[in-house]
């Protein structure tokens, strides 16, 4: 049970981090410091050089080199931090010249720690939403077609194995593709939700459906009938939650999935638009070699995106085991 | 057999008609098209409507798709209007570059993750089997995506790898191929091998609990080799059966390497034609992924008809 306990608390912090974004995120993600790009963090010291101690201070960056655009530490000025000011848990006292930047910025000066956060809503939320859709569409097709059988059975099925079959991939990329590429970032925030729901509902509908055929002739759901439930009320009351089990197993894989789909949109150019902070557009931002190889804070949405898919997978480790001692099958 | 194997053949040309023919009147119905793209927006409208005459870009949907469609029935899949050349050259090669990385990644996720897995799975509560777990749930959690991106760090700031593309400008040797193929072939297959050795590793640790390995263990026969030929023979059935999805994976991961690592490939191939509006091309790309898609279950569904008799039937 260790793992799983590892996994809740890494998920915790991640939603928490999004949740918290406006009190946390030091700077808003939209902010740019045009004196500052592709700054290098500044890391909080509470020691200075001659061995002084003092309450958490930075040292702000000076331009070294335009062109190269590497920075140097001025280590002779303090700045000290501040705590719950200006909005936020912790800023620098001198927010306009020697800004905060506990993870460096990118192209445009903004604070890529702050985009972080900011982006831990987009993605998290939109991987949430679209599962949640996957899920709800999965289990109503799954579920009608299990309990009605029959030719309705075989028309849902057909569909989603059709739409299973396909290239997932190529799938999102043609739908987003074809679209308008301008829209605003609400827009686009549907629309992926919706993309992705229908492309990650058929392997719910599937399971589902093999639950709910087995379930229908089990004792309770004849009683059920035979004590006069409805139709509706036998497959939402009854059969339904005994997909339950199932439905969180398939959440915590669909989860990452869309995560990384909703990454590699985004790292292509057909996600989020710029100014709007997501970690598949933070991605993008790093997208050339040379940013990547001198600007290596770019790449902390990738660690983010590994933080949160190995949490998912930690969860489902422990599942996993106690299905299989526990469960029929 | 014969029958089965027809059926799913006709299912497969039927599924790439629907997705190619389904493609390219999507691509044609979104909103610019080849000459608003090329041309700009401000262009001239006599350019414009001239750029449209010359690609038939100025007749109806129906009319322009009656006349791919009685060309493809022909394998003439038309041309391409970014490169001007046929679609079907162009499409070939590039599935050929996917179908390199992605043989590649699935041979390597193979040979690393199944033995990992029989080891793993044989024996379990040692400290092999911990560590070989630990190692496959890190790896499972880094997506090709994350994976590319970070070699390729690696590759800038030391040097050991070329960064990108598939082939050094002006040299053409299996070398030279095999030198660029080594990094996003490790990030394609390193969340699959960790995916085969987990599943590979239930799958075993649930037949070395069947009585007939204790019967053979019973019997005398080397432990080892009840394992590694008649547990691993029952164990085999549920990796096999998940290769027909891994194609699935294989070809998103393979589009995000490739996007990375600027690969050659299909995905690179499909996006700029998707961003061109170049229809038929679409069609091409769209037609060969669900190719690989189809071709790489039909194989799945072979493989495990060979390991295990009763999905014959």
């Amino acid at each position: 049970m260790r793992a799983s306990k590892v996994g809740l608390v890494l998920l915790a912090c991640a939603v928490a981090g999004a949740a918290a974004a406006p009190m946390v995120a030091p700077h808003t993600p939209d902010q740019q410091y045009r004196a500052l790009l592709d700054a290098p963090p500044t890391v909080p010291h509470v020691i200075d050089d001659d061995g002084a101690w003092h309450a958490p201070f930075i040292h702000p960056w000076v331009l070294a080199n335009r062109l190269e655009q590497t920075f140097n530490q001025d280590r002779s000025t303090r700045v000290p931090l501040a705590w719950f000011s200006g909005g936020t848990l912790v800023r620098s006292t001198d927010d306009e010249r020697a800004p905060l930047m506990l993870l460096g910025t990118d192209s445009f000066g903004r604070d890529v720690f702050s985009r972080l956060l900011y982006g831990a809503r987009t993605s998290l939320g939109l991987a949430a939403l679209a599962a949640l859709a996957a899920l709800a569409i999965g289990a109503v097709v799954g579920g009608i077609a299990g309990y009605a059988g029959g030719i309705v059975d075989d028309v849902l099925m057909r569909a989603s194995e059709f739409v299973l079959v396909l290239p997932a991939i190529y799938v999102v990329l043609a739908l987003r593709a074809v679209l308008p590429l301008v829209l605003s970032a609400t827009q686009v925030f549907l629309l992926l939700v919706i993309i992705f729901g229908v492309v990650g509902a058929p392997l719910v509908a599937r399971g589902v459906r093999g639950i709910v055929r087995s379930e229908r002739g089990l004792e309770y759901a004849i009683a059920a009938r035979s004590l006069g439930a409805s139709h509706s009320r036998l497959l939402l009351r009854h059969l339904l939650p005994a997909t339950s089990g199932f439905l969180v197993v398939q959440c915590t894989l669909l989860v990452p999935a869309f995560i990384v789909a909703e990454a590699t949109l985004s790292y292509v150019g057909l996600g989020f638009p710029d100014p709007i902070a997501s970690w598949g557009q933070m991605l993008h931002d790093a997208s050339n070699v040379r940013a990547l190889a001198d600007f290596p804070w770019l790449l902390s949405p990738a660690v983010a995106i590994f933080v949160v898919v190995l949490a998912l997978n930690l969860l489902l480790q422990d599942r996993r085991a106690a299905a299989r001692y526990t469960g029929p099958m | 057999m014969a029958v089965y194997l027809t059926r799913r053949l006709v299912f497969a040309v039927l599924l790439i008609f629907i997705v190619s023919s389904a493609s390219l009147v999507l691509t044609r119905l979104a909103p610019g098209d080849f000459a608003m793209v090329t041309l700009g927006v401000d262009a001239r409208p006599e350019l414009l409507e001239q750029t449209r005459a010359r690609y038939g870009l100025d007749r109806s949907i129906a009319a322009q798709y009656r006349d791919w469609l009685s060309h493809a029935v022909r394998l003439d899949f038309g041309q391409s209007m970014q490169h001007g050349v046929p679609v079907a050259g162009l499409v070939a090669g590039a599935a050929a570059n996917t179908a390199i990385l992605a043989v590649t990644a699935l041979s390597a996720a193979t040979l690393i993750g199944l033995p990992l897995g029989i080891i793993a799975g044989s024996k379990g509560g040692t400290a092999a089997s911990h560590a070989i777990r630990a190692i496959s749930i890190v790896a499972l959690s880094t997506p090709s995506l994350l994976t590319s991106l970070i070699l390729l760090v690696v590759a800038a700031r030391t040097g050991w790898f070329p960064v990108g593309d598939m082939r050094s400008a002006g040299v053409s040797t299996t070398t030279d191929l095999l030198w660029h193929l080594v990094l996003p072939a490790t990030a394609l297959a390193l969340p699959i091998a960790a995916m085969f050795e987990r599943l590979q590793a239930q799958a075993m640790s649930e037949a070395i609990a069947q009585p007939f390995v204790l019967a053979a263990v019973g019997r005398g026969v080397p432990r080892s080799r009840v394992v590694w030929r008649g547990a691993l023979k029952a164990a085999l059935r549920p990796t096999m059966a998940i290769y027909g999805l891994v194609i699935g994976a294989l070809l998103s991961g393979s589009f995000a390497v490739e996007a990375v690592t600027s690969w050659p490939g299909l995905g690179q191939l499909m996006l700029n034609a998707l961003r061109a509006r170049d229809i038929y091309l679409v069609a091409g790309c769209a037609a060969a992924g669900s190719m690989f898609l189809a071709v790489g279950t039909l194989l799945s569904d072979v493989a495990l008809a060979v390991v295990d008799p009763r999905a014959r039937e």
